[in-house]
Formats: C-alpha cells, structure tokens, sequence
C-alpha cells in the first residue's frame, strides 16, 4: 500500500485556516485515514517517488551540475552517490565521465553527441528511481598516527575544545565515516560522519604546505590528504596509507561512497608502514561488512 | 633514433596532449592543451592525430636542436619570430630541423602559447592515456615536469614530406562567450550586468591552473563561501576579493567558492592566448548558442585536413612576411597586445 501524497498536501487549507492547526480538516474522508498504518518499506517507497528533483544547473556548454542541496547534507550525498551509480548501470550516450561531490554530480557531457535538454530529461528521470535497498560498500580500516610532528593541530584542537588530546583521538577513532566526495588534488578524501563534538571552523590563515597523508578536520568534515599541499584544516595525524600511487593496481584505493574507520597506531608503526606503502602496499585493511 | 634537444626553454613549456579524461572522481584533472585548436592544427601539419602530444612554449623563447638525424616540426598558436639556422619559418607551417640545426623561437608577439609538434609524436609512457604533464600529480612524459634546458624529446626521423601550411579562421578580438552558472544566484542582475559590462584584463599571475581577472570587483549575494562542487576547463570562479578566476587545464576537481559563469567550450583556447594585460570583454549566449559552437568548433576541429595548404614559396607567404616584420606592418616585438589588432586584412591592405 503506498500514501497517494506527500503527508503536507493532506490538508487543503483556506487562507483563514491556515495559521490555526485547530481548523485543519483532513482532506481524505475518514476511511482512509482510519486505515492501518502502512509498513516502513511502503511508506519509504512512496517518499522516493516524491523525492524532490535536483536542480539542474549549467556548467558551459559540455557539463551539467545536478545539485541535490546547497549544503553539506547527507541524505544529498547519498542521493548524489546513487545518481552517480544509476547513470554507471544505464548510461546515457554522451556522458563522458561524471564527479560525485558533497551535494552534486557534475555530469560531463559531449554537446556533439546529447544537448542539454535531452540530457537534463535522462538525468531527472533517473534521479527519482527510489536508491536501491541493499547498496553494497566497502569497508576501509585506515591506520593513522596522532599528534606530534605528525599532527601539530592536535594539541590546539583539543584546547580550543576544551578536552585532552586523547579525548579527540578517541573522538575521532570512534566515528563511522563515508567517502562523500574525492577532489581537488588526486586522492584527496573528504569524509562525511564527524562527531559534532569535532567541529570547528577552519583556519584563518591556511598552510601552503602540508604534508602528504595528512589526517585532518575542517568544519564538519574530516578528510585523508594523499598529496603534499595547501590545506586551511586543523592537522591531527597522518597516515602511511597512499589513497593515491603511480604503479600500483588500483591506482586510486578509494571510491566515493566507501565506508571508512581510523585505528591509531605508534609513529614507529607509521614509520614502517610508509616504508610498505612506498613500495606498493595499500596498508589500509579492507573489513569484511 | 633522432631527438629534439632543448638548448634553452621559458617558464610554462609542457608536454601537452588532449589530456586524460575519466579519473576527476578521483581528484584527478585532465591538463591537456591550453588551446586545443592551435594543438590540434600543429599535429594536423607533420601528419599526426589532432591531440598526439606536442610541446606547448609559452610567452618566453626557447630554442630547439635536432641531434642524431631530421625531425620534421610544426609551429602554430602564439605568432613569435622562428627561424631554423637563420630560415625563417612561419607560424602555421611545417618545417624540417636538419641534423645538427638548431630552431629558435623568440617571445609571443601576442598570445601566450605555441605548439611545436613533432612528426610521429613525441615518445613516452602514456599515463591513463595521456603523455599532459601535471606536476602536481606527478604526471607527464618523458618528464612529469615542466621541460627545461638540456631535456631531450625522442622523434622520428624526419619523412622527408612536403611542407605544408594550415590555413585557420583568422584571429578575433571579438568577445568571449560564456553562459550562466551554475552559481550566477549568488549574484545579483546588477552584478551579473557588471561583468558582461565591464572590460577585464588577465593578470600576471596566472597559470595552466587559473587566469585570475583584473576588474571591477563582483561582490556576492550571500558570501563566497559555497560547499565545494565540480569545476570545468572555463568555470569562472569569484573567491573572496570579488576577482574572478578562469579556472584553466590544471585547475583543481572541485572548488569552494560561487561560479558566475563558464565560458564557452569553443572560446576557451581564445582566452588562454590573450595576453596579460590585454583588455577583453565577455558576453553571454544561450544554452542554444553555446552547444552550436561547440558543434562548430568539432566540425572545424575534423575538417583541420582539409585547410592544409602547400607552401608556395616561402618568400611569397604572408605569414612569412609578417613574421619578418618586412610586410609595412610594424609589430612591437615587446608589446604583446597589438597581435588581436592586426588581421590579414591589415597585413595586406586594402584590395
């Protein structure tokens, strides 16, 4: 059984009842609402074939911006993420690669081959399709060395929060995380889950240079650095972990939508593993889920 | 086997292709040719695939010797003085570096970039498909690095073909072209009348990565912060200082600040050649206008072929001559803005 109506339109409303919840009448005849309540599975389908349309916005003439939400918002992401995966299992002729992030797909198109009307329609049609129940992911443990010269931002982090170091290692080990988006520099990961207990606004001045495996926060998102860079976010550790390396089979470990865990270890164990990982090891341990 | 040998080489020269495609999800962005066309037309000339690597020379000079045998080269893009042991040689043609000659191109007289490609293609490990250099990745062959004296290029041995010249659309200063977005509600109608008003000019800090702009300052409906999304060649980004940015081959995957506008598929390799400095206006079109230039620029991207030309006589070519300074046609070798002033009309005179 499925509910006709997103639950907002069940009451038609006249302008003077509109403020006054008392004078709300149902618009169905009680029949229908004295009906049982409809099983959790029924209800989310219904809501999935209400879900509201992204926005689709121009970037030129050979890409198109599918926008799910203007902020950080994880229900956009996984929308994005099955968006991203529902284009992969049909694609659509013309669409040469696509780039999943926070809130939107970036769909790169050849304007020789689709016109952005026609491509607009395949996107919008395959962006209602409910997200499959059962989306496989995979489940990345990722070892990281706190503070220190590793992670000079630790001991700031924890004054500015008025904790101990130990309490934001601990804070940070415990988070469940998922692989929203991957940009800017290859490999660079940002993930979404950071306990609210970590957020803090980014740095005023930015560093020009960090170093390559950073482990940071920045907002509400912690993320896994794979090339020395720029980075304006709090540096709490690194990792041996190469998200991205030359000559090795795959040359990017991980996808947007992975789920990751941190597990700290010594900076004699980093020291160890950077060595492996230098040499082709991916050292982060996929967990069976 | 025959090499080109850099004697000497300017900032900004690469290994350039196409680019490589496929891998943004991953953080990874193409590179490839600043302009496409112009790379393209050189391939186009020594026989090879539009987007087989070339080297792209940028504003500065550099100087080229053919050891271990010929190599037959093309030049096209930026105009610039080239001679091969003190011949002449045109922009736009084809050309033969003996064993043992040396070619040396003096500074764009207006654009930025050249292509010299080399017959048969540059030899090298292609990464994801591609020899583009992204430093920053560590990507790019034979050097994952911009090029610098001493570096040796494998070629083929020169074929011994005829010469040829390309005829191309000739240069414009007409507008660039963009369309709106994705982020153009982030600014006001005033603001968005502002910048398609106003003349912009490419500062000297730009790079394969961005042209920052030089105008009036945009300023932002709700601040310039926005959660980070995809970027494209041509996305004209307007960080906190109300400048815009072009974001060019290099740019990074995803960026966090509002895109006003991105500019045409089709124009971007005209912007990358404006000089710094140089004043240029941008002008709207529809979704419509932009995909029919972009079916245009293909169209003139697979016809390339068919616009090659014998050289009749190098004395007689008006490039040549151009390129001499010998036409009547004074141009300042050290004012890099006059070339979008001249066309061939003015090169020739009046019929």
């Amino acid at each position: 059984m499925r509910i006709p109506l997103a639950a907002k339109t069940r009451y038609r409303l006249s302008p003077a009842q509109e403020l006054d919840p008392e004078k709300w009448v149902p618009l169905f005849p009680k029949r229908s609402c004295s009906k049982p309540k409809p099983k959790l599975r029924d209800r989310l389908e219904a809501m999935a074939a209400t879900l509201p349309p992204p926005r689709l916005l121009p970037s030129g003439d050979s890409a198109i911006t599918v926008e799910f939400s203007r902020n950080i918002d994880d229900a956009a992401n996984r929308r994005v993420l099955a968006l991203d995966r529902a284009l992969a299992a049909e694609p659509i002729a013309g669409v040469t690669e696509t780039v999943p992030t926070y809130r939107s797909l970036l769909v790169h198109y050849d304007p020789v081959q689709i016109g952005f009307d026609t491509l607009g329609e395949g996107i919008l049609a395959l962006a209602q399709l409910p997200a499959p129940a059962t989306t496989k992911a995979r489940h990345w443990r990722i070892p990281v060395v706190y503070g220190g010269e590793h992670g000079i931002d630790l001991e700031d982090v924890a004054k500015t929060l008025n904790t101990t170091p130990e309490e934001i290692v601990a804070r940070h080990v415990a988070g469940d995380y998922r692989v929203a988006m991957i940009g800017f520099t290859p490999g660079w990961s940002y993930l979404s889950g950071l306990a609210d207990s970590l957020h803090m606004p980014r740095r005023q001045n930015p560093r020009l240079l960090t170093p390559a495996g950073t482990i940071s926060i920045g907002g509400v998102q912690t993320g896994v650095q794979c090339l020395a860079g720029p980075s304006g976010w709090h540096l709490l550790g690194r990792t041996a972990v190469r998200t991205y390396q030359l000559h090795r089979d795959p040359i990017f470990l991980l996808e947007p939508g992975d789920n990751v865990t941190f597990t700290p270890v010594d900076a004699k164990t980093f020291a160890e593993q950077d060595r492996a990982a230098e040499a082709g090891e991916f050292i982060a341990e996929q967990i069976a889920t | 086997m025959s090499k080109l040998v850099i004697a000497s080489i300017g900032p900004a020269s690469s290994v350039q292709d196409g680019g490589r495609t496929g891998a943004q999800r991953y953080g990874l962005v193409p590179s490839g040719a600043m302009d496409r066309l112009a790379l393209a037309a050189a391939n186009t000339l020594v026989g090879n695939e539009p987007f087989t690597a070339a080297v792209e020379v940028g504003p500065f000079g550099a100087k080229f010797t053919a050891r271990g045998g010929a190599v037959r080269v093309a030049l096209t893009g930026a105009p610039r003085n080239a001679d091969i042991a003190g011949r002449a040689m045109a922009s736009d043609t084809s050309a033969t570096i003996a064993d043992g000659e040396a070619l040396t191109l003096g500074f764009a007289r207006g654009g930025a970039f050249s292509y010299l490609a080399i017959e048969g293609g540059i030899s090298g490990e292609p990464m994801f498909g591609s020899l583009a250099v992204n430093a920053r990745a560590g990507l790019g062959s034979p050097y994952p690095r911009p090029l610098q004296a001493g570096d040796e290029l494998p070629a083929k041995a020169a074929s011994g073909a005829a010469e040829r010249r390309i005829e191309l659309p000739a240069a414009t200063d007409a507008p660039i072209h963009i369309v709106w977005g994705p982020q153009d509600d982030e600014f006001t109608d005033e603001t968005k009348k502002l910048f398609v008003d106003s003349e912009w000019k490419i500062s000297a800090t730009s790079d394969r990565m961005g042209y920052r702009l030089e105008g009036p300052t945009l300023k932002h409906l709700h601040g310039h912060n926005i959660v980070s999304d995809g970027t494209v060649n041509g996305s004209l980004q307007v960080p906190g200082n109300g400048q815009p940015i072009v974001l060019m081959p290099d740019r990074g995957t995803s960026g966090g600040y509002p895109k006003i506008a991105t500019v045409i598929s089709a124009d971007l390799g005209r912007l990358a050649q404006i000089p710094a400095g140089h004043a240029f206006r941008f002008r709207a079109v529809s979704m419509a206008e932009a995909q029919a230039e972009a079916r245009k620029f293909a169209e003139l991207l697979r016809t390339l072929p068919e616009r090659l030309r014998a050289i009749e006589s190098v004395d007689l070519n008006i490039d040549a001559l151009h390129d001499a300074n010998v036409a009547g046609h004074a141009v300042s070798a050290v004012d890099a803005g006059t070339w979008h002033a001249v066309s061939l009309a003015d090169v020739a005179g009046p019929d």
